[in-house]
């Protein structure tokens, strides 16, 4: 045992009895799952390519308490162009009222703070916050020993969300602990559509460590539209679990966009538990200095006829580093599977490094799977064709640059979002120029 | 405007011109033909400049300057244009976009200003009407998809609105049935101007009757064995190469 577990050990002590005897009992068993465990390390095959020893040497303190002094129009300035969105905020990893918009939320809409929702909807929860999955690593036991907030969104039956809803999950600077470790809820009744932007802020140029785990429950036929920006500072550490069960025709779309962050790990499962659920992954990662980006990709294709996309592309300069990790499960009863998968990585610099790993296990026959992966630099003829027109060797590179990156956000349906990601990469990499004027199709 | 001396290159340490000498004076249209392998397409890189292309000795001169020591975008800068044996497809850069910039990067350097939207679009019209292409193909991403015919017509059309002063063609008639290859032929007969020179590199003799030129030179392992006017290139349609490569390695 080191000193950061027992850190972490001793800040539970102190919370502990004080949820719901149902939830206590999870929160300790977590807790026992964490004294085991301890911290993934590099023996662990899911973590060969991620050291998360940095964090445990920074010995971050659990936040106990949103940080004191954030007030509403430190947010608006991390506001989308043009967005007509809903607002809840998380703080340290809790959720702050006073920094939330959601008078408007139209009937059979609920979206509320965890600590509330264990209060008012306690039966619901204790339904959806089950025990620990079998070999959970440590981080993923520390969060579930000590949830206690963070975000509740209950969507129901055939309700559809109109405006989509903002989640800012802010860091407030030193003062409250420097561990964040909220607990995510999302419930998407039969038929309910939404669209939910978590997006990750830091609020002051300090470290700290997010621990965040989410649940999304999608019911048959509902739909949902998921953005995840990181834009964390580049000290910040970020781990997080994101587990999705796709119930018959159920649709999730997930962008998940990396522009910050010192040491950045994101798990995502999906598990397509019945015909026709579709889960579209898509996911861009830029990378500079010494930053590091994790996906850890795992869908199960635990029925017949159900879809999955992997679409991951990443540009990395510096001596940054990314991993990729997509793996694919056809369990035997799930025939007529239609999986790809694709990862495609640029490298702008000799220093740079990508390990991206494929992992198909199939068990069934009557399915259609495919994956592929490249790490690549700049296209030589491409560069050459771009310079015989006059345009100079930078301009070049960077207009192929954005090129690759453009790829990933035409994706993006939500237009202030994807303008804002336009910005942000333009002011990068096209000098002044409007990305409107180099894309295609406009 | 173009006077290449004695003119040796190597590609990936193989050397492929071995001493060529060639003047090509303003308004003319020199066609360079050859087999396979003769250097013609290592020549045409050469000019433009492609990374990789080595000059081992000789010299080049463009408009009384050394062109060996300038960057790819510098020579197109001063008027030199590629027309590319393989456009390349750029996914994400629209078409328009590509065309712009060319365009501007080439005023700026003569000293004019940029065009604006409107001009722009104005000119650009009236050139896709020149090479018979359809505006969607405007903002289309550069080459995506493109036929082979329409990327050759994309490379007329780059060149048709840069407007260079030396016009280099890789090969443009390959891979293009005799409908497109008059469009091509059209193209480049209405930017013929007295200011302004081709240098067309080709396999077959077949482009030759639609772009008449002013002189035929036959490259046979990096050297001009054979150069003549255009009854050259009827010569070797009826002949092929056979006797000039002898007579070259004999």
């Amino acid at each position: 045992m080191n000193g950061t577990q027992r850190l972490y050990l001793d800040a539970y002590e102190s919370t502990a009895g004080r949820q719901p005897a149902w939830l206590d009992a999870l929160r300790s068993d977590a807790v026992e799952r964490f004294r085991k465990a301890g911290f993934p390390t590099l023996r662990d095959e899911d973590w060969k390519y991620t050291n998360t020893s940095p964090i445990e040497k920074a010995g971050f303190a659990p936040a106990g308490a949103p940080g004191a002094g954030v007030r509403s129009r430190d947010l608006d300035e991390q506001a989308f162009r043009g967005l007509d969105a809903l607002r809840a905020t998380l703080v340290d990893g809790f959720f702050v009222s006073e920094l939330a918009a959601l008078d408007e939320l139209p009937e059979g809409v609920r979206v509320c703070s965890l600590a509330t929702a264990l209060v008012e909807h306690a039966e619901l929860l204790r339904a959806h916050l089950g025990p620990l999955p079998e070999g959970s690593h440590g981080y993923r036991a520390l969060n579930a020993a000590f949830a206690s907030d963070g975000v509740f969104v209950q969507v129901d039956d055939g309700v559809q969300l109109e405006r989509p809803l903002h989640l800012m999950i802010a860091a407030s600077g030193p003062g409250s602990g420097q561990t964040h470790q909220p607990r995510n809820l999302v419930l998407l009744g039969a038929g309910a559509r939404a669209t939910l932007i978590e997006h990750f802020v830091s609020l002051a140029d300090e470290a700290y460590l997010l621990n965040l785990h989410t649940d999304v429950h999608m019911a048959e036929g509902s739909r949902l539209e998921h953005y995840r920006l990181q834009q964390h500072n580049l000290k910040a550490f970020h781990i997080d679990g994101l587990d999705v069960r796709l119930a018959a025709d159920a649709v999730y779309t997930g962008h998940a966009v990396d522009l910050g962050g010192r040491l950045v790990r994101h798990e995502l499962k999906a598990s397509l538990d019945a015909p026709g659920a579709e889960a579209h992954l898509n996911g861009l990662y830029l990378t500079s200095g010494r930053q590091h980006v994790d996906h850890f990709t795992h869908v199960d294709h635990n029925a017949p006829g159900a879809v999955s996309r992997e679409f991951y592309k990443g540009i990395l300069d510096g001596r940054s580093r990314a991993v990729f990790h997509g793996r694919i499960v056809v369990h035997p009863d799930a025939q007529k599977t239609d999986s790809a998968q694709e990862n495609k990585n640029l490298l702008l610099s000799r220093d740079a490094e990508v390990d991206t790993k494929p992992q198909l296990e199939i068990y069934a026959d009557d399915v259609k799977c495919s994956h592929g992966a490249t790490v690549g630099q700049i296209d030589m003829d491409s560069l050459f064709y771009l310079r015989s027109r006059g345009i100079d060797e930078k301009m070049a590179r960077d207009l192929l640059t954005w090129a690759f990156a453009n790829d990933v956000l035409a994706r993006i349906g939500l237009r202030p979002i994807r303008d804002a990601l336009e910005r942000i990469l333009g002011a990068a990499l096209l000098h002044g120029h409007a990305s409107t004027e180099v894309e295609p199709g406009q | 405007m173009l006077s290449i001396k004695n003119l040796h290159a190597t590609v990936d340490g193989k050397t492929i011109l071995r001493g060529i000498d060639l003047e090509v004076g303003a308004g003319e249209v020199h066609a360079i033909m050859g087999p396979n392998g003769s250097g013609k397409s290592t020549l045409a890189n050469v000019l433009a400049g492609r990374p990789g292309y080595e000059v081992t000795e000789g010299s080049v001169r463009y408009q009384g300057e050394d062109l060996l020591v300038l960057a790819p975008e510098e020579r197109a800068r001063k008027g030199i244009f590629l027309a590319f044996q393989y456009p390349v497809e750029i996914p994400g850069v629209s078409n328009i976009y590509l065309l712009k910039a060319a365009l501007n990067a080439a005023r700026v350097a003569r000293g004019e200003s940029e065009l604006d939207a409107m001009d722009f679009l104005a000119l650009v019209k009236q050139r896709l009407a020149l090479v018979e292409m359809k505006e969607e193909f405007l903002y289309r991403a550069v080459n995506e998809g493109f036929s082979g015919g329409e990327k050759k017509r994309n490379e007329l059309l780059q060149m048709a609105i840069i407007e260079p002063t030396l016009a280099i063609m890789d090969e443009t008639d390959s891979g293009l049935d005799i409908d497109a290859l008059k469009v091509v032929a059209n193209g480049v007969n209405g930017l013929r101007d007295p200011k302004r020179s081709f240098v067309m590199v080709t396999h077959y003799q077949r482009l030759l009757d639609y772009i008449v030129p002013d002189h035929v030179h036959v490259l046979v392992a990096g050297r001009i064995a054979k150069s003549g006017d255009k009854s050259l290139a009827l010569e070797l349609e009826k002949e092929g190469y056979g006797r000039i490569t002898e007579a070259a390695n004999g």
